[in-house]
């Protein structure tokens, strides 16, 4: 059930409320849009715009920066796999492949079902056991191709069950 | 009654801690077992993770790894008993060689409690330096931070005290603030330090930069986090109001008149917003572009206003120079580094983890007295040392010592002490390719060179790579190369080359590698 017009409006206007009396509060608000919705909608940039008294332009240049901001819905769960030489040093490389491979997709894309965005991270401070997946807030350790599938898979029957009940 | 500590570091969570403390919760219930379940911060021996320690009369007592899936037969064979005929015994904690061949001053508290208690933090010596900071003027806390030789730890290794003397001395604007920033934006890869330090002792950086506002005259702090670290954001939350409810934080701190606040703010996976002037303008809620200095951010810094930047175990070393003196922290150390750096033996390595000693060590000894070769077990390569700007060590410089001044002169860096470890699998040129890559990626958009050279960085390499007119091809990325470390303001595109090069100069027999059809296809 994809949120209405107004429903996205009146969320952005919550964030916008919450947080306009920080300085600087431009990226706090739109972590907190992106929090609530799971993207920054198109709308959201002048609704910001005008109560930040700045142009589109600025607001879209900022949300455009930053990696993790993004302007259209994605996937149920957030994949990010580390990128970074640590990793790299440790067969990230054709982890990524693999992962692309037994997920149908490329970075910054949904798998098909809806249940996985797979993105690339550049490190995730796991250094000292790579390589490293982090799924939603949770970071995984020493992740071999036969350990992200069963990730995976754990993640697609959380979904199952979630459908079910 | 047994107390048994379980770390709630990410890294230890990602091996599985959490699983292994909910099995040991639900034994001790089971069996009746009165329980203390302590789920403290890590003691950065990553390779031991999750490192499980009992309480015993003698002290605590080691167990590790213990993966998930061991933590029942550990169990039943007597864990709670601190059973020592287990193979995952380790004996006391103090004395596993990994850890008691450390110097640890900045971590020396790191996993021994729950990093959110304010209590367990007091007992072990907390807020001491803070108090010490209350009996003295601003330029009397700045005279310490000066004696005491330290030096900038996020990389660059510019000398404290000066750049605290320099916010000390500028002026706010009226009705403004100077402020307290710390740079928590550790985006280099094999770097760990920072992550450590604030989810194993929150309230030591939290003392560090309260002390950095009384020294400098400072109301406002911001801790810039990067967002790949939600776990160190729920500890410093936390760790921050509670700070706050006991008055160590706000209006009139610790009863002396002084204000004080701190708040966390989380950056955007932006790698360039660890450059501490993106940093300042992605804070002030703009694009993390590079400005130009002068002006120093700490005569014209966040909102304008003079601020300090320092880096996360630059203020975390501040309480334990107020607290123990100066002249400690200045007694350790080799020439000009002084004090101690928190290495980060990562990548390919046997025993990975962090490791703080005094500056002078050799590469080689921390490779292998540490780190015990490669994961692998394959012959160790290459050594990446400084993060992703950082150069690539051939073996023949392993014998360098670690100080800021001797890898300098051997056109590295240290950095922020991570050390990336590669086996005799890597291929260079794709590592070199990877860099520039990087840049492309990450690059503010600022200078050209950075922006434009790091992307026709990438083809170059793929020609060279492709056996392309190799030797022209070799000679413009060198070329181009060179226009970067001049042409660049900030480390992004002046560094990038260091790993590039590195690669070209020491481990050339990767670029000429190709399949004999590639050449075939290119002289035909």
């Amino acid at each position: 059930m994809p949120l209405t017009a107004e429903q996205i409006t009146r969320a952005v206007q919550l964030s916008i409320d919450k947080l306009i009396a920080k300085p600087g509060a431009l990226l706090p608000i739109l972590h907190d849009i992106q929090d609530t919705l799971g993207y920054i909608p198109p709308s959201a940039v002048p609704q910001i715009a005008t109560a930040l008294n700045q142009s589109n332009a600025e607001i879209h240049g900022v949300i455009s920066f930053y990696h993790q901001f993004r302007t259209h819905p994605v996937g149920k769960h957030n994949v990010e796999i580390c990128r970074a030489e640590a990793c790299q040093a440790m067969g990230s490389r054709s982890l990524e492949a693999h992962a692309k491979r037994a997920l149908g997709v490329d970075y910054h894309q949904t798998t098909t079902d809806g249940a996985i965005y797979l993105e690339p991270v550049y490190c995730l401070g796991n250094c000292a056991c790579s390589p490293s997946v982090r799924i939603g807030d949770r970071v995984h350790a020493r992740v071999t191709p036969e350990r992200f599938d069963a990730l995976m898979d754990e993640l697609r029957t959380e979904k199952l069950e979630v459908l079910n009940g | 009654m047994v107390k048994v500590y379980v770390p709630q570091d990410s890294t230890a969570k990602a091996l599985g801690a959490d699983a292994v403390a909910a099995a040991i919760q639900i034994f001790a219930a089971t069996r009746g077992v009165e329980l203390e379940l302590v789920r403290n911060g890590s003691r950065g021996i990553f390779w031991l993770e999750p490192l499980v320690e009992i309480e015993t009369a003698n002290g605590r007592v080691a167990y590790g790894p213990v993966m998930p899936e061991q933590i029942d037969a550990l169990l039943s064979d007597g864990l709670l008993d601190a059973n020592h005929a287990s193979p995952l015994y380790l004996g006391m904690t103090d004395e596993i060689p990994y850890l008691k061949r450390q110097q640890r001053f900045t971590f020396a508290r790191a996993g021994l409690a729950d990093p959110v208690s304010l209590d367990a933090y007091k007992a072990l010596g907390g807020y001491l330096g803070l108090e010490k900071a209350l009996t003295l003027s601003g330029q009397a806390i700045v005279d310490e931070v000066k004696t005491s030789g330290l030096r900038g730890r996020g990389g660059a290794a510019f000398p404290t005290g000066i750049k605290w003397q320099t916010v000390h001395d500028a002026r706010a604007s009226e009705n403004s603030t100077k402020y307290i920033v710390c740079n928590a934006d550790e985006g280099d890869s094999g770097t760990f330090a920072d992550r450590l330090a604030m989810e194993a002792d929150p309230y030591q950086l939290i003392e560090g930069m309260t002390i950095a506002g009384l020294a400098v005259g400072a109301e406002q702090g911001y801790i810039y986090l990067r967002s790949e670290y939600p776990d160190a954001h729920r500890i410093l939350n936390a760790a921050i109001s509670c700070a706050e409810q006991a008055g160590y934080l706000g209006e009139n701190i610790c009863d002396s008149g002084h204000t004080f606040n701190l708040e966390v703010r989380l950056g955007a996976k932006a790698y360039i917003c660890g450059e501490e002037t993106s940093l300042l303008e992605s804070l002030e809620g703009k694009r993390g572009m590079v400005r130009a200095k002068p002006p120093l951010p700490a005569i014209v810094g966040l909102f304008g206003q003079p601020t300090i930047v320092n880096n996360v175990l630059t203020l975390a070393a501040v309480p334990f120079i107020l607290a123990q003196g100066a002249q400690a922290y200045a007694d350790v150390g080799f020439g000009r580094s002084r004090g101690t750096l928190a290495f980060q033996l990562a990548g390919n390595v046997k025993r990975g983890g962090l490791v703080e000693v005094a500056f002078g060590m050799s590469l080689k000894e921390l490779l292998e007295d540490f780190g015990a070769g490669t994961f692998t077990g394959r012959p160790m390569r290459a050594v990446q040392v400084g993060g992703p700007l950082g150069a690539y060590l051939p073996e023949s410089q392993w014998d360098t010592p670690l100080d800021y001044e001797s890898f300098a002169a051997q056109q590295a860096v240290l950095g922020h002490g991570g050390v990336v470890v590669f086996d005799d699998s890597v291929d260079m040129s794709e590592q070199a390719r990877f860099s520039m890559e990087f840049c492309a990626a990450e690059s503010c958009g600022k200078c050209t060179p950075c922006r434009i050279g790091s992307t026709r960085g990438v083809e170059v390499i793929d020609r060279i790579r492709a056996n392309q007119n190799r030797d022209a091809n070799l000679e413009l990325l060198q070329d181009l190369c060179e226009t970067m470390v001049d042409g660049s303001l900030c480390a992004m595109g002046g560094m990038t080359p260091f790993p590039v090069m590195s690669a070209v100069r020491y481990f050339g027999e990767d670029f000429v590698k190709q399949t004999q059809e590639k050449s075939e296809e290119v002289s035909a």
